[in-house]
């Protein structure tokens, strides 16, 4: 069928079952725009930058497991959603972003608007398209697609020059994708499984490091059978937040930088860590030459590149986690749950030498409260999105997720700002769930005009503020190893949230109690309006357990003890 | 593990498309790696180019390089070359006051000769083991070369 290259975009989005599309509109991308305005497939959700534009995206994506889209226009358009598609990148989050390009011609002649997208977009997306014939675009967009979603997830970029939009041509999106030197490896050498139980059979003290892959493959119930099954505790990352329930008996904690010390002692320990999804992050190990060292390494992941990158895998299975778990499912009745009794007991002697807890203050609000106290109130009701800093990793610590794709942050780039237009994408993806943010002081400004975004297409994110007038995350490094040198990290002059949320149209409350949070909370979630609950907290709070930067993960700072009172 | 960081030749076969060799350089860069030398031309009758690419790396840097090139969509296969045959070629200008036959017999244990006469240059050819073009390279410095072009290696599995 015969039909412009804008109407080519509408036909692909409509055939692969996109419901909904963030973008942001321009003079490159203005032919597409034409046909969304003439189009009743699917909702467009204007957001007020194309960076939230993306992180929508992100967060539509990971709360329901599909490809994200995007639209944007060329030059700025386009370098704005730049943080958007290393974000994605980073975390392995599908998405499929089209953005508009100056007309062929103009191509390369430093037109108004133009900028070279696609070089900009190579390293920090799956794969990327400068379409320049309107020809190919209906393979382009099926394989961009295809490309997002398969193997190890990632963003696709498409850049589509104005008079390619324009032009004519024939569009078949029937056909196959056929991509010769794309064949992502999903099933795991069945050898390599058998040989990985029978190590497993053979070890003491095995743990499972769970990671974001697990949630990426839709697989944390087959994980969650095969835990219960061998009896092995598990530690996840922050990525894999919520694969096992907050309650699960063999979940031990979060391992990291700020891992609880069951967590990482139990990781130190350990004579086989078996690694599914995961990608042995800086963030994780701390120092690597001390990472698990007596351990042998299962390591599980369906990108080859990730395996033995870092720590090396004595037993590596590239395959799709879902797939190679099944298959260690039909082999595991010979592991039999008691055989670790005595690990599991030393593992509870962690815990319960220096839990993961903190101190209340009767005078002040502690933010890990505020988190903890979300979780008693609203528990699974919520997706929890976050900015990055300390409350996303007092939200990681102390939020009791009980499924995955209830917990939606920034990993590995850790963007500031992502947290709100995340929350935005996950309400339009699950509407019935209440869709909170935890965010900070700093990281609310990065993306706060988003307000309009929420107001106008009623998406009721509840933005909370874990306000301590500090970037916080930074204060705590200056505060441990600068010698308490808070170099332009004082947040003391603010804006007042109340005003900024209402003046957009949404709700706003300042509180300084548990009541008060408790009262706010309850009213933003029965107004069902966008909400900002700034929520005054203990300035100098930092989080802990900390690793510092580099150092070993057996040698944590600890939570001081509490100070009797006299 | 030792850190060795040996030479390695690696030959990457390509879908023949645009920004495909850019791909390949910015993973180089992007992730550290070095190129020593880059040689890339079509394969005739196919819709792919072959790319010898010399770098230099651990074992471990030398499978990341290799895992991480077959991670791009474009590219088909990567080999990493063990037992190889690689032959590099150098161009050289000398003034032709020089001694050409002596010239000219340096070429010729080169795998060269004398490709072009002008009136006041001659242009020679080698086409040699790396190692090999080196020590021409060296050996003809006396002669006044005036200017040295040398392209990468190609390479095959034997």
């Amino acid at each position: 069928m015969q039909m412009s290259g804008a109407q080519m975009v509408i036909e692909a989005l409509i055939a692969e079952g996109v419901d909904t599309v963030f973008g942001y509109p321009g003079g490159a991308i203005m032919n597409v725009y034409d046909e969304i305005y003439k189009q009743h497939g699917f909702k467009h959700i204007l957001t007020r930058h194309e960076q939230a534009a993306i992180h929508a995206a992100e967060g539509y994506s990971k709360a329901s497991g599909k490809v994200g889209v995007s639209i944007i226009t060329s030059g700025p358009g386009f370098t704005n959603a730049v943080t958007g598609l290393a974000d994605a990148y980073m975390d392995s989050v599908p998405l499929v972003v089209i953005s508009g390009q100056v007309p062929m011609s103009l191509i390369g002649t430093d037109a108004f608007q133009e900028i070279d997208a696609v070089g900009i977009s190579r390293p920090c997306t799956k794969h990327n398209y400068l379409v320049t014939d309107a020809k190919d675009l209906g393979r382009v967009l099926k394989e961009a697609f295809y490309i997002a979603r398969s193997g190890r997830p990632g963003p696709v970029h498409v850049d589509i020059p104005k008079d390619v939009t324009a032009q004519m041509a024939e569009f078949n999106y029937e056909v196959e994708v056929d991509l010769e030197t794309y064949k992502p490896h999903t099933k795991g050498n069945p050898r390599q499984i058998k040989k990985a139980m029978d190590v497993i059979l053979s070890s003491k003290r095995p743990i499972f490091y769970l990671g974001g892959g697990v949630i990426n493959s839709n697989a944390s119930s087959e994980v969650r059978e095969l835990i219960h099954r061998t009896g092995i505790p598990a530690v996840e990352t922050l990525m894999a937040r919520g694969v096992l329930s907050f309650d699960d008996e063999l979940l031990i904690s979060m391992l990291g930088m700020h891992g609880s010390y069951a967590a990482n002692m139990a990781m130190s320990e350990t004579d086989l860590v078996i690694a599914l999804g995961a990608r042995f992050d800086d963030r994780v190990t701390g120092k690597l030459s001390e990472f698990a060292k007596n351990a042998g390494v299962i390591h599980v992941d369906i990108d080859p590149a990730s395996v033995s990158k870092l720590v090396n895998a004595d037993y590596p299975i590239v395959g799709d986690i879902k797939n190679v778990v099944n298959e260690m499912l039909e082999l595991c009745s010979y592991i039999h749950p008691e055989t670790y009794e005595s690990w599991r007991e030393t593992i509870k002697n962690f815990d319960a030498l220096h839990p993961l807890t903190f101190h209340e203050d009767s005078e002040r609000l502690k933010p890990q409260w505020v988190v903890k106290r979300v979780g008693e109130l609203l528990g699974d009701s919520a997706n929890i999105s976050t900015d990055v800093g300390q409350h996303q990793m007092w939200a990681a610590q102390f939020y009791p997720f009980t499924r995955p794709r209830q917990w939606i942050t920034s990993g590995g780039l850790g963007t500031m700002g992502f947290g709100f237009p995340a929350a935005m994408g996950v309400k339009a993806a699950e509407p019935e769930k209440i869709s909170i943010n935890f965010t900070g002081d700093g990281s609310i400004l990065m993306n706060c005009q988003e307000l309009m975004t929420a107001v106008e297409k009623k998406l009721p994110v509840i933005n909370i503020i874990l306000n301590n007038n500090f970037l916080g995350m930074v204060r705590q490094w200056q505060t441990l190893f600068y010698d308490k040198r808070h170099s332009e990290t004082d947040l003391s002059v603010q804006p007042d949230f109340v005003k900024l949320s209402e003046a957009f149209g949404g709700i706003g409350y300042r509180v300084h109690t548990k009541e008060e949070f408790d009262a706010a909370l309850k009213e933003a979630v029965e107004k069902n309006i966008v909400t900002f609950i700034d929520v005054v907290v203990e300035r100098f709070e930092n989080v802990m357990p900390m690793v510092p930067s580099g150092g070993s993960l057996f040698n944590m700072m600890l939570l001081e003890k509490k100070k009797e009172k006299k | 593990m030792i850190d060795n960081n040996e030479r390695r030749v690696v030959s990457v076969i390509v879908v023949n498309e645009a920004s495909v060799l850019s791909r390949i350089t910015d993973l180089f860069s992007g992730r550290g790696y070095n190129i020593t030398s880059l040689t890339v031309a079509p394969i005739p009758d196919s819709k792919y180019s072959r790319l010898t690419i010399v770098t230099a790396g651990s074992v471990r840097v030398i499978e990341q390089i290799t895992k991480q090139l077959h991670k791009l969509i474009p590219v088909l296969k990567v080999y990493e070359h063990t037992d190889l045959v690689e032959k590099e070629m150098a161009l050289v200008k000398f003034p032709i006051t020089e001694n050409l036959s002596d010239i000219n017999a340096l070429c010729s244990a080169y795998n060269g000769k004398i490709v072009n006469v002008g009136d006041n240059v001659i242009i020679v050819m080698v086409a040699d083991e790396p190692k090999r073009v080196d020590n021409f390279l060296s050996v003809i410095k006396r002669y006044n070369p005036k200017e040295i072009v040398r392209s990468g290696s190609v390479a095959l599995e034997r």
